[in-house]
């Protein structure tokens, strides 16, 4: 019974509409998981090596050691990025199976996990290493099951910290303090962790204990979701408390203001467009590389208009690019609506004028590092709201990636990576302004440089229109194909 | 109001849809009956410039609706779900439409009105998002929305499905006083043949894609309707 649960399980996983779209997602993903193995396989088989030619120590002794690192970043990461698995077995509620079967699948299935797999990659590396270098046969390989077995209960903690807020405040609070005394060196977690893990090596029953913490971590799991599998608790959609959106303010912008508004809410009520703004938010802080003096490469000062651009175009990067994307799900409204495209366009050009211009205030600390360096933030928001704000809805108009608002994964779909003719539309949006700064630069000297970028944003000003009506032809041409994927 | 001529679309080879010729009058309420993959929704897309026909065209109100978009401004649809945006509250969305159409907010309130038994005081001060309402819900919403503007032609695919039985009622007398009071035309599709004979004035049914019946409701009964699909499907064929 459980392995017909188990097949039903792969083929979630290989008719996943993500897998299925495209070949080159397939191969990015499969790529992505060849490259952590590659990672974690190297690391396995190295780790000894390492330490020993840095001469940390014993190497055995010395991966006891940092193993409490290892479990610790284990959870964090789980926390962060391992999916729950009790979301889709609501199905499974109505046939003859047992609650119980039901859940112990759903909470088994998590072996299949990356999370836990991945592990053996690293595990098992190690452990022939270990062997081969002298260590006692047995003796290591009931280590390697206690470290297994630990991960394990990591594997069920996490999901029992998803759940309850109390356990994930005692487990955080815990993590958190170790952390804080390791790091500011006030107590040595690892120094009473490394006997605890070494002694997996000597004797059978510190494994037998862990054996039965995992097993109790599970047993607490499980009798927890047991009790939530009901459509009206556990498997319940959680209805979302609404935020209010001033109408008003945006009412006086006529049309204009009422796509504004939906972009507003767009931003702020879905969790994927939300992560993109944040994502966005983050490239303000990108500059500190180049204006620091931080990587020596990036010294140049050819470089500092680069940085310019991607200050101050973090939200035009993340969230422009993926115009008319993000209306995807309800394009076949704004298709039949009485709304021409110019005024579509128009309401998401301002919006990314508007968020650009709002990056800059919030980059104006740059100027701590002086004018000079200031003005190419200065300059790399001109550029970017006149030139790149309306490039970037030309590339735009070329990916067809349907997105689902309400889903938080960054999407390995994004095959907009992929896509050459978006790829090519990057010339304008970054090689130019550059080029055209290093050729004004040895010419006519860096300030001639500066306006010379400023000169050009202006005439990409006037060229506005004639984008528009690029990006509406294509609009146009590809108007039945874009909305049979993003009906599908 | 409508004309179609040699209409088909096919897909890698299978003819989904080919209607070689219907004219629609203004002011009428027409039904659109047919089996699942007979081809009522196809017709909409069509009809709303969604999916491209494989030969022929459709007119409505004189322009081909591929090729200008003048027929935007005074049809309005409700297909499915893909017409809603989830994110926003059932006001919000009405707001959203009422701009684009034109309509003034006290307008607004009085043909709120009109839809208040309809909505039966689940939709509106509810701050809910759309995306959180039952399927039923989320019709009525949709339905509504259709209407906003004083469109000349509305478009319902299925407009019955999912309603409860208080609501199917509500939405018959509906339809009525919008295509009796306001003149508006009515294209609507359903499985319910007994909602389609006591709306419409003009039954349409479709088989695998071809128009088989074109009848006033006056000449056709619900038992003749009835008939009709109780039949083994070997003739078509």
């Amino acid at each position: 019974m459980l392995a017909t649960l188990f097949r039903l399980e792969l083929k979630g996983i290989f008719r996943a509409p993500t897998w299925r779209q495209n070949l080159w997602m397939r191969i990015f993903i499969v790529f992505a998981i060849l490259y952590f193995a590659l990672i974690f396989l190297s690391l396995g088989f190295g780790a000894y090596f390492i330490i020993e030619k840095l001469e940390l120590g014993e190497p055995f002794a010395v991966i006891n050691r940092y193993l409490l690192y290892y479990l610790g970043f284990d959870i964090v990461f789980r926390y962060m990025l391992q999916p729950m698995p009790v979301t889709d077995v609501q199905p499974l509620l109505y046939q003859p199976l047992p609650k119980k079967l039901v859940v112990h699948f759903s909470l088994l299935k998590t072996f299949y996990s990356f999370f836990n797999w991945s592990h053996l990659l690293f595990l098992i590396p190690m452990t022939i290493v270990l062997i081969s270098k002298g260590n006692e046969t047995g003796a290591t390989l009931l280590w390697a099951l206690g470290v297994y077995v630990l991960l394990l209960a990591n594997n069920f903690l996490n999901i029992i910290i998803n759940q309850k807020t109390s356990v994930f405040i005692g487990v955080a609070s815990l993590v958190v303090g170790t952390g804080v005394l390791q790091y500011f060196e006030l107590y040595d977690f690892t120094l009473v962790t490394q006997p605890l893990f070494l002694s997996f090596y000597n004797s059978i029953w510190p494994v037998a204990l862990v054996v039965l913490i995992a097993a109790a971590t599970y047993y607490y799991a499980f009798t927890h979701f047991r009790g939530l599998m009901y459509l009206d608790t556990g498997l319940a959609k959680k209805t979302e408390k609404t935020i209010a959106i001033d109408q008003k303010y945006f009412e006086r912008f006529g049309k204009l203001g009422l796509l504004l508004k939906n972009d507003v809410a767009l931003i702020i009520r879905n969790k994927r467009a939300r992560m993109a703004v944040f994502a966005g938010f983050f490239f303000i802080f990108y500059g500190l590389l180049f204006f620091t003096g931080a990587i020596e490469a990036y010294d140049g000062v050819y470089w500092r208009v680069f940085a310019g651009i991607f200050v101050t175009g973090g939200f035009l990067f993340s969230f422009g690019q993926y115009v008319p994307s993000w209306d995807s799900s309800y394009y076949s409204l704004l298709m039949t609506q009485n709304l021409t495209y110019v005024e579509y366009l128009k309401s998401k050009y301002s919006l990314i004028q508007v968020f650009t211009a709002v990056t800059t205030v919030l980059s104006s600390w740059y100027i701590i590092f002086g004018w000079d360096i200031f003005s190419y933030v200065l300059i790399g928001a001109i550029y970017n709201m006149s030139v790149n704000a309306a490039i970037v809805l030309w590339g735009g108009a070329y990916v067809r990636t349907k997105i689902d608002l309400t889903s938080s994964k960054k999407a390995f779909g994004d095959k907009n990576a992929f896509n050459y003719k978006s790829l090519l539309l990057t010339l304008p949006k970054i090689a130019l302004p550059v080029g055209l700064f290093a050729l004004v630069d040895n010419l006519a000297g860096t300030t001639a440089a500066k306006w010379s970028i400023v000169f050009i944003s202006l005439i990409g000003l006037t060229l506005k229109p004639w984008v528009f009506k690029r990006v509406i032809t294509i609009y146009k041409k590809e108007k039945y194909q874009t909305l049979k994927a993003y009906r599908s | 109001m409508i004309t179609v001529s040699n209409l088909s679309k096919t897909y890698s080879g299978t003819t989904v849809l080919s209607i070689d010729q219907i004219d629609l009058q203004a002011g009428e309420i027409i039904g659109l009956v047919g089996n699942n993959g007979a081809g009522k929704t196809t017709f909409f897309s069509l009809l709303l410039d969604l999916i491209k026909p494989s030969t022929g065209y459709i007119e409505n109100q004189g322009v081909q609706v591929n090729q200008s978009e003048a027929w935007k401004s005074d049809t309005a649809a409700f297909i499915d779900e893909n017409f809603l945006i989830g994110y926003l509250t059932a006001e919000e969305y009405f707001t959203f439409i009422r701009g684009l159409r034109g309509v003034s907010a006290p307008d607004m309130e009085a043909f709120l009105e009109v839809f208040k038994s309809f909505f039966n005081e689940e939709i509106l001060g509810n701050k809910k998002y759309i995306r959180d309402y039952s399927k039923g819900n989320q019709k009525k919403i949709g339905i509504a929305a259709a209407f906003i503007g004083h469109p000349k032609l509305v478009i319902l695919d299925e407009p019955f499905a999912n309603l409860d039985p208080r609501a199917q009622m509500q939405l018959q007398k509906l339809l009525k006083h919008f295509n009796s009071e306001e003149g508006v035309s009515l294209l609507v599709s359903s499985h319910d043949l007994l909602h389609v004979s006591e709306v419409c004035q003009r039954i349409l049914i479709l088989n695998k894609g071809n128009l088989v019946k074109d009848a006033r409701t006056s000449e056709i009964t619900l038992d003749q309707l009835r008939s009709y699909f109780s039949e083994e499907p070997t003739e078509e064929a």
